[in-house]
């Protein structure tokens, strides 16, 4: 099946082992990406906050970049965030002409226009066990993830907030998708309790205190539930727990370890795919001891350190860090 | 023709009509205008449906030969039977009376009085135009059966059934489940005086067993119904029970030998075993046991057959097939009771996943004296007695995700299982509230008493329940989430134990239900009463009452009160031998319908029926409640409902535009 695609900043940086991985399952899966063509910033979650219009018209540009494919009606974004505002901005301008109207005369300017409800918004979770299946997916595993305790974690932002009708494709308080996608893997899921509590967001660039707390709990509930690791479909919850577990640690003086994977990585890990091909290795909290469970080896991580060339001009120093 | 001579009275209602409508002036142009339609007296009066007022017509015609009567006052719901009454003394047929509304249609919604004024003229000519069309009626009278079908052997139908056979009168009982008794019969307790739930319901329930007037089917269902008030046909489908009753002593010796164990789901909600072959508790009525067939080792392998080879009395017959028994009742009660929501569709608060939440139903096994523990309070492994207990109100009810509704006695019965905890394990309880709703006699007390007792309230719903542990000293416990609205914080309370408060809902079969009986139920799936406020156990089908939470979320007190009401509704009946029916039906004129069977499905109170032979539908006077529903289904006009014709409507019509005074000055005087 063909699918407008639409990666977010995120999948082109810090995340960039999801975008890999999600690309090496797209074959075996029977999925096609078109990535849209000029995307933009989605807004993330602080746009919204500050001007409603501005930022929907921000977020409707990518929209109507997306309608411009003709052969597929349906996007999908692997990031939370972007997921999200893409859903909301289609379904608000959908239900709400005022505001459709105010935006096309936004898009307008680039000589662009879009209609709520042209597009379908998925998540890459939604399309990979709705579209593709559990069954499918279940006929492709060659390495069974056996004997790996995972923790599925979702996050906020992929069930919540309840849009429409048909809004969510699982249940918005304790969704189950992930869990019944990795038992098909054959991993040991924990009932995650914390499954769809908050990672902190963009907390830990506001008040570190806050967001290391809320980093805590969850790594702490699923060291408590002896997790091997958390799989995750969210490059805002894997930045959290991964790059910033270690911060974390030492602000409460603790000692945790739990890697963060992406759920495409596991899939491809199930597919029996080689882990570097899936970005593995470029997490910050190494999951090797975790995978060795498994059978699967990761090779160390090149530490690429980019020597500057002999031409190079010196970097200007600030006076303060004389 | 001859021209009819009609009377028309305009009504003050003390300022509520003539504050905003100048009735003298209504009157003055009716006596006008309207002359040449037959007007030849109209009247305007303080309160016509006083005595005084009701005398003043009276007198008319009498005095003045009137044939027909026109009153411009409130509803016809409240008082068009008082006019017709009116006309029927003063020696006029009732059905030549005609009831028009000029205060809820026209004065309350109108401030301007001149444009009420204008409103009620033309009110007043829709209602001449339209009396001219009304034919003298009379009612339809047809016998009662003293026979009294009650739905549901609960508390509700228990005091319905006992109430009528005390007065005399048959009463046949259908219970679906093995024994009578219904939910009551779990409770361990009852709110607020705390007394034995069962204490003070086996002696109904016995009873009724025994009451000479009482015909009880259990473990049956009711499987068609037909005819109408008075005339009722129901058959009853009696489930096979595998145990002749004949020879059965209720000896128990069966369930002691059967070696198959299950779970429980309906009485022990869950949370307790019985055997194959049971009586749901000890005290059941009847004291037959039955087999249950789908779990019993001889039904499933063919072979077992314990309980045979032990009975003393050879009563055991797995031959026994489902029996069906037809019965002519007069009345019927409906008294099916509710469901429990399931919590489980509010997977954040854990039910089925954490092993120590329970069900508001499974506490009450839990706490009862007789149940799976004998009442010792304790944690799902059967042993520890908990330290701390939640317990959470209003768990899918008020909530737009699951019901809007609030259920009506959780608050009670939370701050009964708060009590039950406190007194038999002395455990803090923390009850997790929306908001109290106490509002019965001796209920608030109750409350009272419990906040002295040390039970701590938290205003605030339940964000989620989760094990989890965050912080030290919640480790192995359940940790339950919620802001505190009172002072704005979130909490969270780590307990040992649970208890969801879950919602009532109507029975998972109510559309079943609504159907067979041919009554309506609410967007929820309660039974619809006639009036919520002066007519509630009634129903919009004449014969057919409603009582207990079928009707709605009610407490022990006032499922009791409404059986106890409509069992006098139907006594009242009985007693009055005949029932009068209002006239008002539509018929079918046999040569237009073509017999395209529209209006079939269309009656709600499937008066309609086909006849094969001739290829037309035919309305059966007796069932047919005038709704008008056919009347303007028919694609070809073949029905036409009395008093409300074709051409009583388009006169009232005309009337109401005025095109019958075209030719009359309109300009006020």
């Amino acid at each position: 099946m063909k699918y407008s695609y639409f990666p977010g900043c995120s999948l082109e940086r810090n995340a960039s082992a999801y975008h890999v991985s999600a690309m090496a399952i797209a074959e075996p899966l029977g999925m096609e990406f078109v990535e849209v063509e000029d995307w933009n910033c989605c807004g993330a979650t602080e746009y919204v906050s500050l001007n409603l219009t501005a930022s929907y018209a921000l977020i409707a540009r990518n929209l109507a970049q997306a309608a411009k494919e003709t052969s597929t009606k349906q996007l999908v974004a692997p990031c939370s965030a972007c997921y999200l505002n893409l859903k909301k901005c289609d379904a608000y301008m959908e239900e709400s002409p005022s505001l459709e109207e105010k935006i096309n005369l936004a898009l307008a300017a680039g000589g662009l226009s879009y209609k709520g409800g042209t597009l379908k918004v998925r998540h890459l979770l939604d399309v990979v066990v709705n579209d593709v299946g559990y069954d499918a997916i279940a006929a492709k595993v060659t390495r069974p993830l056996k004997g790996l305790r995972v923790a599925p974690y979702y996050g906020c932002m992929i069930v919540r907030p309840k849009l429409g009708e048909n809004g969510t494709f699982d249940n918005p308080e304790y969704p189950t998708t992930l869990d019944k996608l990795l038992k098909v893997l054959g991993a040991t899921v924990i009932d995650f309790p914390l499954k769809a509590h908050c990672c902190g967001g963009h907390m830990t660039q506001i008040s570190e205190s806050t967001g290391f707390e809320l980093i805590r709990r969850l790594i702490k509930g699923a060291t408590d539930y002896k997790a091997d690791l958390i799989v995750t479909l969210c490059p805002m919850c894997q930045l959290n727990l991964d790059a910033f577990q270690g911060a974390m640690n030492s602000h409460f003086n603790t000692n945790y370890h739990m890697p963060v994977l992406y759920f495409t990585q596991m899939i491809g890990l199930a597919f029996g795919m080689d882990a570097a091909s899936l970005g593995i290795g470029t997490e910050l909290v190494d999951a090797r001891d975790a995978l060795s469970k498994i059978g699967v080896e990761v090779p160390e991580a090149e530490l690429v350190v980019k020597k500057p060339p002999k031409e190079a001009l010196p970097m200007p120093s600030l006076p303060e860090e004389k | 023709m001859e021209k009819e001579r009609i009377g028309v009275y305009i009504c003050h209602c003390g300022s509520n009509i003539a504050g905003t409508v100048d009735v003298a002036e209504v009157s003055r142009w009716a006596g006008e205008a309207l002359k040449d339609r037959g007007v030849v007296v109209s009247r305007d009066y303080k309160f016509m449906c006083s005595s005084l007022g009701q005398e003043l017509i009276q007198k008319d015609i009498k005095e003045q030969g009137l044939t027909r009567v026109v009153v411009a006052a409130c509803s016809p719901h409240l008082h068009e039977q008082t006019f017709r009454n009116a006309c029927k003394e003063g020696g006029l047929n009732p059905y030549l009376c005609e009831l028009v509304s000029i205060r809820e249609q026209c004065s309350w919604i109108h401030p301007d009085k001149a444009v009420g004024t204008e409103k009620a003229k033309a009110i007043v000519s829709g209602g001449v135009e339209k009396v001219i069309w009304d034919e003298p009626l009379e009612p339809l009278r047809v016998p009662i059966n003293p026979v009294t079908l009650v739905v549901g052997g609960g508390i509700a139908g228990i005091q319905a059934a006992l109430e009528v056979a005390n007065a005399g009168y048959p009463v046949i009982m259908v219970e679906r489940e093995p024994s009578i008794g219904g939910h009551m019969a779990q409770f361990d307790k009852t709110f607020p005086t705390l007394d034995c739930s069962a204490c003070i319901l086996t002696p109904r329930m016995v009873e009724v067993g025994s009451h000479p007037n009482v015909k009880l089917f259990s473990y049956a269902e009711v499987a068609n119904v037909s005819g109408y008030v008075g005339n009722f046909q129901v058959t009853i489908k009696q489930k096979a029970r595998s145990v002749n009753t004949d020879l059965c002593t209720g000896c128990g010796i069966c369930q002691e030998k059967c070696p198959k164990k299950v779970i429980d789901p309906v009485f022990e909600a869950g949370l307790g075993y019985r055997k194959a072959v049971y009586t749901p508790f000890p005290q059941a009525v009847p004291k037959y046991p039955v087999i249950d067939r789908e779990n019993c080792t001889y039904f499933l392998k063919g072979t077992c057959k314990a309980c045979e080879k032990f009975c003393p009395t050879g009563a055991i017959d797995f031959n026994q097939e489902d029996e069906y028994f037809t019965f002519d009742v007069g009345q019927i009660i409906l008294a099916t009771g509710w469901d429990l929501f399931d919590a489980r569709r509010i997977p954040q608060y854990g039910y089925g996943r954490l092993a120590n939440v329970f069900t508001s139903l499974e506490f009450e096994r839990l706490s009862n004296a007789a149940g799976p523990t004998g009442g010792k309070i304790v944690l799902r492994d059967g042993v520890t007695v908990p330290k701390s207990v939640a317990i959470i109100h209003c768990v899918g009810s008020r909530d737009k995700n699951y019901n809007p509704y609030c259920s009506a006695i959780c608050c009670m019965q939370s701050l009964k299982f708060a009590h039950l905890v406190h007194e038999r394990t002395g455990a803090e309880v923390y009850n997790f509230y929306i908001d109290m709703r106490t509002p019965a006699k001796g209920y608030e007390e109750f409350y009272q008493r419990l906040l002295e007792e040390g039970t701590h309230f938290i205003r605030g719903k339940v964000a989620e329940i989760t094990d989890a542990a965050r912080y030290p000293g919640e480790e192995g416990k359940l940790i339950v989430q919620a802001e505190n609205t009172l002072i704005g914080k979130q909490m969270r309370v780590p307990v040992d134990m649970v208890i969801l408060s879950a919602a009532l809902e109507p029975r998972h079969d109510f559309k079943e239900v609504a159907r067979l009986f041919g009554i309506s139920c609410s967007e929820e799936g309660w039974l619809i009463e006639r009036h919520p406020k002066l007519d509630p156990v009634a129903t919009m089908t004449e014969g057919i009452y409603i009582a207990g939470c079928a009707q709605g979320p009610k407490d022990i007190p006032a499922s009791v009160a409404q059986g106890a009401a409509a069992a006098a509704r139907v006594v009242g009946k009985i007693q009055q031998k005949e029932i009068t029916m209002e006239p008002i039906r539509a018929s079918i004129d046999q040569d237009k319908c073509s017999g395209c069977r529209i209006c079939n499905n269309m009656c709600p109170f499937n008066a309609i029926s086909f006849i094969e032979d001739r290829m037309v539908s035919e309305v059966n006077p007796a069932l047919c409640q005038g709704c008008g529903t056919c009347v303007a289904a028919c694609p070809a006009g073949a029905i036409s409902g009395t008093v409300f014709s074709d051409q009583a409507i388009l006169a009232q019509l005309d009337g109401l535009l005025l095109n019958n005074v075209k030719a009359i000055d309109l300009t006020p005087a």
